[in-house]
């Protein structure tokens, strides 16, 4: 094979279509600057000096590595990524560059373990004897069986498959040396640019293309990558340079060096932007291997003022602190059934909502705390200020003073989370809550007004009533949307049994305050959905619990082109939580298409800091994730709703089994019969697997995560079926169940 | 369970019945007598013997599949005279009543959890009385679903104690002495089992009660010693204990024999903390009355070898259980038993040394004593005689759970069984301390609070048993003795994503392994 000089390629990209603007809107800002500086000294500007932002930006990976690429690591390619052009920075002279190229530069990271992978890049010294086989200016004639080789990859996965691993190894190869080149052992140009770096002193990696078994196909990937389909193609510090001409126009000029000399690391190896449980699960991790992490956590107050600490929505205004109030309400509850039980007290037992918000809010602190001490113990450096990108690679991070301080790092996680929304309506921000002020309100609530119908509306809800406060839940469509909608309305009859009051296809278009105090009095006037028909009520709180937003447009993403999903303001990542920036990754409920839920952050943080750091490949699975709405009958499920079901298998497919129960507890104590119910949703011409599972009753959280576990290994119907049953739990109900939904028979429950 | 035919009236009573029946047969020959049975008109096609879970499932599964069937059921009343209705041991003496005694005792930490999170509760006082009235209320009116279910299946049924006069024919007693003889193509037996009294110890019969009469006694127990180690001595003592009752368990060698031992260590040392005493090492010797009506119990205690002494309201022996054999007659059907522990040999098929013959549940040599395993197997059994499948029991991996005060669940190995059966050096444990959230608030102690995972060492480390000890264990069990059927692996368990914030979700959080030392206390979320 022969490697051709620079000028030649150019025809043959022309030939491929792509035009001349498009390349320009993908030019990188450094590669600008090597542009432009190269196009002072009078040389045609070579297309093969730019990087194509298709390949680097959206990578797709795979589970497991093909046998020779064990343990590589998967750097991305910092270097590429569609950068909008920041007019006042584009034309510049070397010296303006300087700046530019800080962002961008960053030392080599430890040598990965693909060092160890023969064959593998070779040290200068180990160069083997040239050839001078190729004239100048010939160009490069299509090597025989390149084609075939590249179709038929021989590892029996498939070429898609192989070359995407290809792609991640080379990346990580020019991520992680400070000069990379890819060469051919009897190229005449390789070996001039390889006696360049030497003359400088300088220490470079070096894959001989023709002396590894894939070359044919590095060098198709490298030309995907870098647009340029000739050797030596040569990086300094993640930064293309170009083929053996630019090499030393660079060198003449005196980029080279300068971008040799951009030796000055990234302060941190990982800023994380963000300390919920996503962030510091991946910023723990990610310490734990041995990086330099930072963590930046500010929250901002809410409209009502409530702010707090390190940890994140789950842990101050989410998962914990409601748990721990369902428990109230669950522990008032069964101090109705201890009488039951021969328990007795005569007094009428009333709620203290401030015994209550103490005692948890002291629980949020030592939790808090523990995040610290926890970061500390790993060295991780926790800085309490908002942090927003300004550059590439750097974020300004403002304090609560307003002092501004800029970080650097190799490579960010955004776990920035959401918050609630608010309606637009009148009075909204003045005078409603949500569930950022609810967990630490100073007051109890009194009568409250829940507006929305999603999980943490009606466990909201659910919780308030059960302490004994009158609350209505102002639903506007469905309850639970995206669940299954039979236990929704299951959820939101056993609330509606149990004093709970629903207004359904009403939203609120006013709230006006009628007497301040803690709490005071609020005026809500609402509006049919259906009609012209407007209530009137009045409320000592209104709580809204209508949704929630992503916190991405106020962090500078557009500064470093991020994209978001504009509507929602979600983040659309790849499968290895990758962002169109390849340094930039984002975890938990920013993500767009995931699941907004506490252990699948921290699931995502953690195997991306391994992916990322550890060489690991494994990622994060979002297929069947249970979940648990702590609603005052609570709803575990794991897999598919009905309707989901049959949306994707028609309803023919199916069979649903499915039973009422009455937990023993509940017997004694005279609650509901026939209230709390079992479904399991099995796709029949799949040996009856369970692809969705569906428990409403007492503790169904701890049920349902070990049926989870046993969906991840391929539950079946007659594997519940074999399996013995607990006795006398509720999570028995599903190693016996026995009535198919469509026969219609009775499923109310008898006897034991 | 059912068919009962304990107590000293008892046998006195059957002997001379069975010496009429003797002297009946005899006329034409005892095997003359049965073969024409045999080759005459069969009353049913399937006779249970035991009203227990195993026999009134299989019962009700047989007739549903058309047959025609009976079942004969009859409890024998208790040396302290506690008798109960259809539905056997699950039903009257044992699950249902413990795990609503002990829901009882759970609410009582509930209600000292109350003033935490928010609740103007003072301490308050237990009823026996209420609750206890509570319970059996329920128990009855399980009795009589069953009455219904067997009415609605066309299950005939006869209160009466049955035993074989021939390997085809079974002659019940009815409590008003009116014989009744039942013939049957298939036969089984589901007698199930009773506590064992200590008759050697002086007093033992006279002033001890068992769990056959704890659920039943009209009056609270007071202060209670409770003999014996078995999860039905803990699991008592527990709830007694939790309704605030002065209670100690004396035990001669191990807690929870058979279970994990360091799970028991963890189930007792949990105990201990809620104020159970434990008197360990010792074994008693005599109970007395003292005048006051209080019990005496003197013991020894082994390792000293001294004597010692106290006072009790109550003394409860669940020092075990035997198994109803030994009033069936089986000699004259032919079925044999393990001359030691008296039950019932049967081979996978549940089939006794007779062919139509099986026998199911706690009589049953080898079972684990479950009212789950013995459903199944009554059920499957059932299926097999109707020709419907030819799904035989599996008895492995079977779940269970202690329901002490911190409820221990498990499936599959402990580690000590592990570790026998493949190597230390191919066993990896996994575990971890962790602390509900539910404690948090109330300020609970979370010490024994602990998960443990047997896996093999070899990758994907398949998972051989599982142990938890926290509150809800049997609900979080359930699921993943699912997965153990699965043959889950510790790599697909840690793949599963958490349920947050829930105890559960730390079975799938477990990282630390027991050889790696390192400490396994769950911090943070």
């Amino acid at each position: 094979m022969e490697s051709i000089p620079q000028g030649a390629t150019q025809g043959r990209i022309t030939k491929t279509g792509r035009s001349e603007d498009v390349h320009t809107k993908l030019i990188i800002r450094l590669q600008m600057d090597v542009q432009l500086f190269v196009k002072g000294g009078s040389l045609p500007v070579a297309r093969n000096g730019l990087v194509r932002m298709r390949g680097a930006g959206r990578r797709r990976g795979r589970g497991g590595a093909p046998a020779g690429l064990v343990g590589v690591r998967c750097y991305p390619f910092p270097g590429s990524f569609p950068a909008p052009q920041p007019a006042s920075r584009s034309l510049n002279c070397p010296g303006q560059a300087r700046s530019d190229t800080a962002a961008l530069a960053q030392p080599p990271p430890p040598p990965p373990p693909q060092a160890q992978t023969s064959p593998g890049p070779v040290k200068m010294g180990a160069v083997p004897n040239r050839r001078l086989g190729s004239v100048r200016g010939v160009p490069m004639s299509s090597p025989p069986g390149r084609r075939a080789r590249l179709s038929s990859p021989g590892t029996g996965r498939s070429s898609s498959e192989a070359r995407e691993e290809l792609r991640r190894r080379l990346l990580g190869l020019i991520e992680s040396n400070r000069v990379m080149i890819f060469s051919k052992s009897y190229c005449p140009h390789s070996a001039r640019v390889k006696e360049l770096f030497s003359s400088l002193g300088v220490e470079c990696n070096i894959l001989e293309l023709d002396r590894v078994d894939d070359g044919a196909n590095v060098q198709e990937v490298l030309s995907e990558i870098t647009n340029q389909k000739t050797v030596p193609n040569i990086f300094v510090n993640k930064v293309h340079m170009g083929g053996c001409d630019r090499t030393f126009q660079a060198h003449q000029c005196g980029l080279l060096q300068k971008l040799l000399q951009e030796d000055a690391a990234f302060e941190y190896d990982l800023i994380v932007i963000g300390g919920g449980s996503g962030g510091l699960a991946c910023a723990q991790e990610a310490a734990i291997l041995g990086k330099k992490v930072m963590v930046l956590d500010f929250v901002v107050p809410s409209p009502q003022g409530t702010s707090w600490g390190l940890g994140g929505t789950c842990v101050n205004v989410g998962c914990v602190p409601k748990k721990l109030m369902h428990q109230a309400a669950l522990l008032g509850q069964a101090l109705s059934d201890a009488r039951k039980f021969g328990w007795e007290y005569s007094q009428q037992v009333k709620h203290n909502w401030e015994t209550m918000t103490e005692a948890i809010q002291n629980h949020i602190g030592s939790l808090n705390w523990g995040y610290r001490l926890s970061l500390r113990e790993k060295a991780v450096a926790y800085v309490n200020s908002y942090g927003e990108f300004v550059e590439h690679h750097k974020i300004k991070a403002t304090n609560r003073k307003g002092q501004e301080t800029y970080y650097t790092a190799a490579k960010f996680v955004l776990a920035t989370g959401e918050r609630p929304r608010y309606l637009g309506i009148q009075g909204d921000k003045e005078y409603c809550i949500t569930s950022d002020d609810l967990f630490s309100l100073p007051y109890c609530p009194g009568k409250t007004l829940v507006v929305g119908a999603s999980y943490v509306a009606l466990e909201c809800a659910g919780f308030l009533a059960g302490i004994g406060l009158d609350v209505t839940v102002m639903v506007r469509s469905v309850l639970l949307r995206g669940f299954d909608q039979e236990m929704a309305e299951k959820v939101g009859s056993y609330m509606e049994q149990h004093g709970v009051k629903f207004l359904r296809k009403f939203v609120p278009v006013m709230v006006q305050q009628l007497e301040k105090g803690s709490p005071g009095k609020l005026k809500v006037v609402a509006k049919s959905t259906e009609g012209p028909e407007t209530i009137e009520e009045v409320y000592n709180t209104v709580l809204l619990a209508i949704g929630r937003d992503s916190c991405t447009r106020k962090i500078g993403l557009e500064k470093i082109g991020v994209k978001i999903n504009e509507k929602s303001g979600k983040i659309p990542v790849n499968d290895v939580e990758q962002t169109n920036v390849p340094y930039v990754y984002a975890v938990g409920d920013i993500l767009e298409g995931k699941l907004e839920l506490t252990p699948v952050a921290i699931q995502a943080g953690k195997l991306l800091a391994r992916r990322l750091f550890a060489g690991c490949l494994e990622k994060c699975d979002y297929v069947n994730v249970p979940t648990t709405v702590f609603a005052p009958l609570e709803y575990g499920c794991c897999g598919l709703s009905e309707e989901k079901a049959i949306e994707v298998y028609k309803k023919e497919n199916l069979e649903v089994y499915h039973t009422l129960f009455w937990p023993l507890e509940w017997t004694v104590a005279s609650r509901d019969n026939n209230t709390c119910y079992a479904k399991i949703i099995c796709n029949k011409f799949d040996n009856y697997r369970v692809i969705g599972f569906h428990v409403l009753g007492p503790n169904a959280g701890e049920i349902t995560q070990g049926f989870a576990a046993a969906m991840k290994c391929g539950l079946t119907k007659q594997l519940l079926d074999d399996t013995i049953g607990i006795h006398p739990t509720c999570g028995e109900v599903f190693t016996t169940l026995e009535i198919t939904k469509s026969s219609g028979l009775d499923i109310t429950q008898k006897g034991c | 369970m059912a068919a009962a035919l304990r107590g000293p009236g008892g046998r006195f009573r059957w002997r001379t019945w069975a010496a009429a029946a003797a002297a009946a047969a005899a006329a034409g020959g005892v095997r003359g007598a049965a073969r024409s049975a045999a080759a005459g008109r069969q009353d049913y096609d399937l006779l249970v013997i035991g009203g227990g879970s195993g026999g009134l499932a299989c019962a009700k599964e047989a007739a549903q599949l058309g047959k025609k069937v009976a079942v004969v059921d009859y409890v024998e009343p208790s040396p302290r005279g506690t008798r109960w209705g259809l539905g056997g041991t699950c039903v009257n003496v044992g699950c249902i009543p413990k795990k609503l005694m002990h829901q009882a005792a759970l609410l009582g930490g509930m209600i000292r959890d109350a003033p935490h999170y928010g609740w103007a509760i003072q301490p308050v006082l237990h009823d026996w009385r209420t609750m206890a009235e509570a319970v059996q209320n329920h128990v009855k009116s399980l009795n009589w679903g069953h009455r219904v279910q067997l009415q609605d299946r066309k299950v005939k049924y006869f209160n009466i104690k049955a035993g074989f006069v021939n390997e085809h024919t079974v002659c019940g007693v009815a409590k008003d002495g009116k014989e009744t003889l039942l013939s049957a193509e298939h036969i089984v037996i589901a007698t199930g089992g009773r506590p064992r009294y200590p008759t050697h110890i002086e007093g033992a019969l006279e002033y001890g009660i068992t769990s056959d009469d704890i659920f039943w006694l009209k009056e609270s127990p007071g202060k209670t010693l409770v003999v014996g180690a078995s999860y039905v001595a803990l699991e008592c003592a527990g709830f007694l204990t939790g309704l605030g009752l002065d209670t100690t368990v004396m035990i001669r060698s191990i807690p929870l024999r058979g279970f994990d031992q360091q799970m028991s260590s963890l189930v007792t040392e949990y105990m201990a903390s809620q104020g159970t005493r434990f008197l360990r090492g010792c074994t008693p010797s005599r109970v007395r009355r003292l005048p006051d009506g209080q019990l005496q119990v003197t013991w020894e205690d082994l390792t000293s070898g001294k004597e010692d002494m106290g006072t009790f309201n109550t003394v409860l022996w669940a020092t075990g259980r035997i198994p109803e054999t030994r009033s069936l007659n089986l000699e004259k059907a032919g079925v044999n038993i393990n001359p030691n522990s008296q039950k019932i040999l049967v081979d996978a098929q549940e089939t006794t040394s007779v062919p139509h013959i099986y026998a199911i549940g706690d009589v049953a040599e080898g079972r684990p004593e479950l009212t789950p395993t013995a459903i199944m197997a009554g059920k499957l059994l059932a299926q097999r005689l109707c020709g419907q499948s030819s799904d035989v029991m599996d008895y492995d991996n079977v779940p269970t759970t202690v329901f002490t005060p911190l409820e221990y669940g498990c499936v599959g190995l402990s580690e000590e069984e592990a570790v026998a059966r493949h190597g230390e050096e191919h066993v990896e444990v996994y575990h971890a301390y962790y602390k509900p959230l539910e404690f948090t608030v109330a300020e609970r102690d979370a010490s024994q609070c602990y998960i443990k995972m047997v896996c093999l060492r070899k990758p994907p480390q398949l998972v051989l048993g599982l142990h938890f000890l926290g509150p809800n264990a049997g609900e979080v069990t359930q699921g993943f003795a699912l997965g153990i059927k699965c043959g889950a692996s510790y790599v697909q368990v840690m793949r599963t994503v958490g349920i947050h914030p829930t105890c559960a979700e730390e079975v799938a959080k477990l990282r630390i392994s027991k050889r790696s030392g390192l400490d396994p206390t769950v911090t943070g979320c």
